[in-house]
């Protein structure tokens, strides 16, 4: 399988990456190279197998519905990169 | 009296409690390590102040009669474990300056035990490489060198700092995880004893997720021993992760003997790859006589889609990853570098927060799952782990471990296999099924090729059965009696 410079690009805006365009070409010979790696897994013949989701089989505990935690802001708003009276600023997202 | 680093965790233990020395007195030794060795890089962050402190609550505790398990213990933690108030950086800009102000629940069980927190040890960033040399904060140079020449080699990754640190006795004990072999190739690499276990015997909570259907921490430690009583302070039920199990946690360490009489030890023949060195191939089979002589059966076993483990590895992993690290996006923590609007922002902010590695994994997952790739990768690849895991459970019919060599190599040259992420992936080629099946797997330090560089072995075994991979593992251990120190290490012991 091998990508191309605009299949790049459209990944990298999908996982929100910046990748410049002078890094497109190189960036699609590496994933390139681990996509080709990959496609051996194409002769396991894999009919009617189902796919394993949950590697260990383990029952879900039930816990009441209520509260565990919370109440603690300035906790949360210490890592913040900005922040303003208890809030986040972020980059304005509505005009 | 000998230097205090150069005891076993365990015989750290028994002379803190015989008060042949103090918590605090252990922990400066340590500390004192630490600053002469800082050019092997192995700590992102020391924690002198915090370690002083804890040592002498512990040795309060221990003059009380109420010691723990651990108590006055001085431990590493690998820097992917939130530790609160303690910089947490997973080896990555993108967390610059993260202060937790919450414990992940595996170091808050191992304080609960009395042990003392060093500091915070240096990793592949985000725990994504087998060479530690994709950290932020600069790759972890080995303790081991070859005999003929002092290049530096790798400590092997992602654990690397945390298995240099113990093997250069920097700390009795460290934490690692494991997620394709990050616990058990670096272990294998510097010599010393790891064990991933069971998927769901510790719990992620408050671990850096990487790919969360196969993480798992796991202890590295000097014996097998050692990692017994680490693993047990570690493990247990944890409301917080819903992977984590609900089950009693074995007195490893209390009822540990190298007794294999009885056992039958599989060996997988597709682990013999093309092109394995041959003192590998010789210490593997010297391995199984050692196990055969002690009253072990040997059984060729048969693990079919061995070949096909890294592959459904580099699928599952990243993709996992790139949904996990989805997170980092610069506005509630860690780096931000603006742009002229949100998405901008973003994409500024991932480009410049994460590495090259971490990149293309993102990359990776994100293009196998979009839409009309789904099914050919995603699912595909969960398929053919079925296939894995039913390979070991096929296996376990007809034997209770396996014993395979834990890495394809020594450890190699800093900046080698850097230009090529496959070869580098190669690494992983006997650990990473493990993962893929949630089974334990431990490696011990069975001896030296001929460069002077150690080599380990791997016992495997079923789900939930530490029990058997540590009695198996000290078997070895008994057997191989690896006591080389790295060299430059000889004079302190």
């Amino acid at each position: 399988m091998s990508l191309d410079k605009a299949t790049v690009a459209r990944i990298a805006t999908l996982a929100r990456i910046e990748v410049p365009e002078a890094h497109q070409e190189r960036l699609a010979g590496e994933l390139s190279k681990i996509l080709d790696w990959i496609e051996q897994l194409g002769e396991v013949n894999t009919d009617g197998v189902e796919p394993l989701r949950a590697v260990m089989p383990i029952k879900a505990h039930w816990r009441e519905d209520v509260v565990t935690d919370g109440n603690r802001p300035d906790d949360i708003l210490r890592n913040a990169p900005k922040s303003h009276d208890g809030y986040f600023v972020v980059p304005k997202v509505v005009e | 009296m000998t230097d205090l680093t150069h005891l076993t965790l365990k015989a750290a233990r028994d002379g803190l409690e015989a008060r042949s020395f103090s918590a605090r007195e252990l922990a400066q030794a340590h500390l004192a390590a630490m600053e002469r060795h800082r050019a092997l890089n192995a700590f992102i962050t020391e924690t002198p102040e915090q370690a002083l402190r804890m040592a002498e609550a512990a040795d309060a505790r221990l003059a009380r009669g109420e010691a723990g398990l651990l108590e006055g213990i001085p431990l590493a933690i690998k820097d992917l474990f939130c530790t609160k108030g303690i910089l947490t950086t997973a080896a990555s800009h993108i967390l610059d300056g993260f202060i937790p102000p919450y414990e992940s629940t595996v170091t808050r069980k191992l304080w609960e035990a009395g042990a003392v927190c060093l500091g915070k040890t240096n990793l592949d960033e985000f725990a994504m490489g087998s060479s530690n040399m994709t950290s932020y904060y600069g790759g972890v140079r080995n303790p081991w060198t070859r005999k003929s020449d002092n290049s530096d080699l790798v400590p092997g990754g992602s654990s690397g700092g945390s298995a240099a640190a113990v093997a250069a006795r920097l700390c009795s004990g460290a934490t690692g995880t494991d997620t394709g072999g990050s616990i058990r190739q670096p272990a294998a690499f510097c010599g010393i004893v790891g064990i991933k276990p069971t998927y769901g015997r510790c719990s992620r909570w408050g671990t850096v997720a990487f790919a969360s259907s196969l993480d798992q921490a796991g202890p590295m430690a000097r014996t097998v021993e050692d990692c017994a009583l680490l693993l047990q302070a570690m493990s247990g039920y944890d409301p917080l992760d819903s992977t984590s199990a609900d089950m009693e946690v074995p007195d490893w360490a209390g009822t540990l003997t190298g007794d294999v009489r009885g056992l039958r030890i599989g060996i997988p023949k597709e682990y013999a790859i093309p092109g394995m060195p041959a003192e590998i191939e010789r210490v593997w089979r010297e391995g199984a006589d050692w196990l055969e002589r002690q009253g072990a059966e040997i059984v060729e076993v048969s693990l079919p889609h061995t070949k096909y483990a890294l592959p459904t590895y580099y699928i599952i992993a990243p993709a996992e990853a790139s949904s996990n690290l989805a997170r980092y996006d610069g506005m509630r923590y860690g780096l931000r570098v603006e742009g002229k609007n949100l998405v901008e922002t973003y994409m500024k902010t991932r480009a410049a927060g994460f590495g090259a590695e971490v990149q293309r994994r993102i990359m990776i997952g994100t293009y196998v799952l979009s839409a009309g790739y789904y099914d050919a990768y995603y699912l595909k690849a969960q398929k053919v782990r079925r296939r894995i895991v039913e390979d070991f459970d096929a296996a376990f019919e007809r034997c209770d471990a396996l014993l395979t060599p834990t890495a394809p190599s020594a450890a190699f040259r800093a900046g080698e296999k850097m230009d090529d992420p496959v070869a580098m992936y190669l690494n992983d080629v006997f650990t990473v099924t493990v993962n893929l099946a949630g089974l334990p797997g431990l490696s011990v330090p069975v001896g030296l090729d001929a460069s002077g560089l150690p080599l380990g072995l791997q016992v495997i075994g079923r789900a939930w059965d530490e029990a058997t991979v540590f009695r198996v593992g000290k078997a070895i251990e008994d057997a191989a009696g690896f006591t080389t120190l790295p060299y430059g290490l000889e004079e302190t012991a």
